[in-house]
């Protein structure tokens, strides 16, 4: 008991602070490829500017990303070995497709993205960040896949029984497709681009709250807020088809993350509110029915409560589930709000002059990361206790083979380490903010003579 | 389970072949980085450690994918040689993530600051790393090839915290650190000019016979004391070509060395490490685990491996994935070709 919640809180811990990283990595992408691209079309060398400053903090994102990615990777086997036993012939090939495909392509270019602006042309560069980016696009898809054929199996079949059994790939296609991870994906991609939107944002409202460079600063604004629109309001879609997936697919999860008990009633949905699961109630806004048409249409439509599954197959922290969900979702809506405002802001009055609202958004790319780890969180922990939704347990799921001490040692030590490493991140991270972008005035693109001369002298 | 075959040889088999490909391709790119790392802390001036660090600058983090890829290709065609080995091998794993971590930020955050304590901060921290990371990777080899206590059912009998740090694998680790010194010395030698490489050019002399020391101890030690190791040569004598010739490498490159010709010693050393994984997979094969207490517990390609559709379907991405990373591969070294120039992008 004690080694597997020590693994589970091992595995939440690496995950949730790997989580802070690869999105922005995403979402930073998306917005380096449009400066990189207005740069080719108008050959507004402030456009390179921006793309050459986000480019120094995309490399500090990506590379704490990829090591606590590495992490992720072998905590598979070192934590979860019975469960790498049962899904490695699924996930596994999706792992592999992942290094083949995404990493291999964005570590590839990342090299040149950093340290080519010299040695390649424009055209190779953009080329360059546009791989770092679909590598790290692809990453995603493989690692929603995988994670999604947990939440909704398909394209396969159990071999072996009890503690040998595990699950054989058929279908390979049906596994990919399997009924949420499209819908997830896209999900997962949104909630990304939002991340790497917000943070442009909240830097650029930085800059024009200390008046330090302005017209650029508007000029990446006039990029990320679109951007953000874009898809702040379409994530308002994907996040309703999910739900929509989530009630066919995973009803005792749907149920967990509206706090609906019922066995066979009409559902509420909550503003918010607060679950007591013990007797089954929640006390709260509610908007009567309000799930049911959500989902149907129809507020009378009966929705499969939690009382309708044994008290052994549904989430054990219901009151979790639904504040993790509730709170991602409001966050989502408070994202649009903002989007639409900023956007409305910069286009109609070319700037945002109050400093309260310029204080705001530069508070607003903790968003994002919250309403990621939030939404996580309900997606794994309404997926409990199944490690492999309806198949395998977590209970089951652990590396029986590593000691309680080596657990109490591996995460002290991630703790710590992890510690030290937020703290150097956002340390490094305000430096490089504060010191600003170098602005070019040549369009010359080839080593500067000074430089070269004088590297000797550092 | 019945396996398909592909020009004569069947799936797993394939898999066993990919596998040990891109470990034995991350040995040789990583290889070269972390050995370069290792001398960090001998070069004693600030531009010198920069030119150092920017050597390796836009390649560590692609050599670093392809132990990504290779642990994904351990996972996906054997699960439960990846389950057992990574649970039995918890600690050195574990302290392998940690250290492969504050390698990676000291890369990144060294230049980030001009304060001298900072930067000999993460000076040290790199180089200990680095030097860490190869001992380690080399302990876990000497592990695999010793076999480990695995009884019935893949139940691991080893006891505690420890179990990871005995004699061979730690001969290993040290033959690791030494080969990789060796690998990146000449890999810096091609990076640099001056009098850096006027001091690396000692170094390596330092480090072939640090390595071809320990080469020989370990050797001789597995020889001795582990005969199974040898068994594969008695039963097929034409497999001594194979760590005939990784010897043959080896003693190419004092001679090189001489001569000043570090791109052929390069070629050599990457050669050499090659071959060392050739000659660790032919003693392994077809076993992926050896069980110290009765061969029938031994985790084989066979016993262990994905199904055949699992395995089919990677195969095929294999073979559409390895030309593309070798393009990307080839074109970042291109691109970054010959003498290390720095400019305002440089760490």
């Amino acid at each position: 008991m004690t080694v597997e919640i020590l693994a589970r809180i091992q595995f939440a811990f690496t995950v949730a602070f790997h989580y802070i990283y690869p999105p922005l990595s995403i979402g930073l992408g998306l917005v380096m490829v449009v400066f990189e691209t207005r740069y080719l079309m108008t050959r507004d060398q402030e456009y390179r500017d921006l793309a050459k400053f986000w480019t120094k903090i995309f490399a500090l994102i990506f590379g704490i990303g990829v090591v606590t990615g590495i992490v992720m990777e072998f905590e598979f086997g070192t934590n979860w070995s019975t469960y790498s036993e049962y899904v490695g012939d699924i996930f596994g090939s999706a792992l592999a497709a992942e290094g083949i495909f995404a990493f291999a392509l964005e570590s590839g270019f990342l090299g040149i993205l950093l340290f080519g602006w010299n040695r390649v042309s424009p055209v190779v560069h953009w080329i360059s960040t546009v791989g770092v980016f679909l590598g790290s696009m692809f990453s995603a898809v493989w690692i929603v896949v995988a994670n999604s054929w947990q939440q909704t199996p398909a394209g396969f079949r159990i071999v072996g029984e009890g503690l040998h059994a595990r699950a054989e790939i058929t279908d390979f296609w049906a596994m990919v497709f399997n009924p949420s991870s499209m819908d997830r994906l896209m999900h997962v991609w949104i909630g990304a681009f939002l991340s790497g939107a917000f943070l442009v944002i909240s830097v650029h409202a930085y800059y024009l709250l200390k008046k330090r460079y302005v017209a650029i600063s508007v000029k990446a604004l006039k990029i990320a807020f679109p951007i953000a629109l874009l898809f702040s309001l379409s994530q308002l879609f994907t996040g309703h088809r999910s739900a929509d997936g989530v009630s066919v697919n995973q009803p005792a999860k749907l149920a967990a993350m509206e706090g609906h008990f019922k066995a066979d009633a009409p559902a509420d949905m909550y503003i918010m509110g607060w679950v007591d699961a013990s007797r089954g109630h929640v006390d709260g806004l509610r908007l009567p029915g309000g799930l049911s048409f959500l989902l149907y249409a129809d507020t009378e439509k009966k929705v499969k409560g939690l009382d309708a599954f044994p008290k052994t197959d549904i989430p054990s922290q219901v009151n979790a589930v639904f504040q993790f969900y509730h709170l991602m979702v409001a966050i989502g809506m408070l994202l649009i709000l903002l989007s639409i405002w900023g956007t409305w802001r910069v286009f109609s009055k070319g700037a945002i002059q109050h400093r309260w609202m310029l204080v705001i958004f530069m508070l607003s790319a903790l968003l994002p990361q919250i309403a990621n780890q939030a939404g996580w969180f309900a997606a794994e922990m309404g997926r409990q206790p199944w490690v492999v939704y309806g198949l395998l347990r977590t209970t089951d799921a652990f590396s029986q083979r590593v000691s309680e001490n080596q657990l109490v040692f591996s995460l002290l030590l991630f703790f710590f380490v992890y510690l030290i490493l937020f703290l150097l991140f956002v340390y490094l991270f305000n430096k490089k903010v504060r010191h600003g972008m170098s602005l070019e005035e040549a369009t010359d693109s080839r080593p500067k003579q000074d430089t070269m001369a004088n590297w000797k002298n550092i | 389970m019945q396996y398909d075959t592909f020009l004569g040889l069947d799936y797993p088999t394939w898999w066993f072949l990919v596998v040990g490909g891109l470990f034995s391709g991350y040995a040789l790119l990583d290889g070269f980085d972390l050995g370069a790392g290792a001398w960090h802390l001998t070069f004693k001036k600030e531009s010198s450690r920069r030119i150092a660090l920017n050597a390796i600058g836009p390649v560590w983090d692609g050599n670093e994918v392809w132990l990504v890829i290779g642990g994904g290709a351990l996972f996906a065609g054997f699960p439960p040689v990846y389950a057992t080995l990574l649970s039995m091998m918890y600690t050195p794993f574990i302290l392998f993530l940690v250290t492969l971590i504050f390698r990676a930020i000291a890369i990144e955050f060294r230049s980030k600051e001009p304060m001298l304590w900072w930067r000999r901060l993460w000076d040290i921290v790199y180089a200990v790393s680095s030097m860490l990371l190869s001992v380690l990777l080399g302990v876990v080899l000497g592990n695999v090839l010793q076999g480990f206590p695995i009884g019935d059912d893949k139940k691991y009998l080893g006891n505690g915290f420890w179990d990871f740090l005995t004699p061979f694998p730690i001969m290993v680790g040290i033959t690791a650190l030494s080969l990789f010194m060796t690998h990146g010395a000449i890999y810096l030698l091609l990076k640099t000019d001056g009098r850096l490489y006027a001091r690396i050019t000692v170094s390596l002399k330092r480090s072939i016979t640090f390595f071809l020391v320990s080469f020989f101890i370990t050797s001789l030690y597995a020889v001795i004391m582990i005969p199974k190791l040898v068994l594969v040569f008695k039963s097929n004598p034409i497999s001594i070509l194979i760590p005939a010739a990784a010897i043959f490498a080896v003693l190419n490159l004092p001679r090189l060395a001489a001569k000043r010709k570090y791109r052929q010693a390069f070629f050599f050393s990457s050669i050499t490490i090659l071959l060392i994984f050739m000659t660790a997979a032919l003693n392994l094969f077809p076993n992926l685990i050896v069980s110290t207490l009765d061969e029938s517990y031994n985790l084989t390609v066979f016993n262990a491996a994905s199904s055949n559709k699992s395995l089919g379907i990677m195969l095929i991405m294999a073979a559409i994935g390895t030309p593309l990373v070798l393009t990307y591969t080839f074109f970042v070294y291109y691109t970054f070709r010959g003498k290390v120039r720095m400019d305002e992008n440089s760490y």
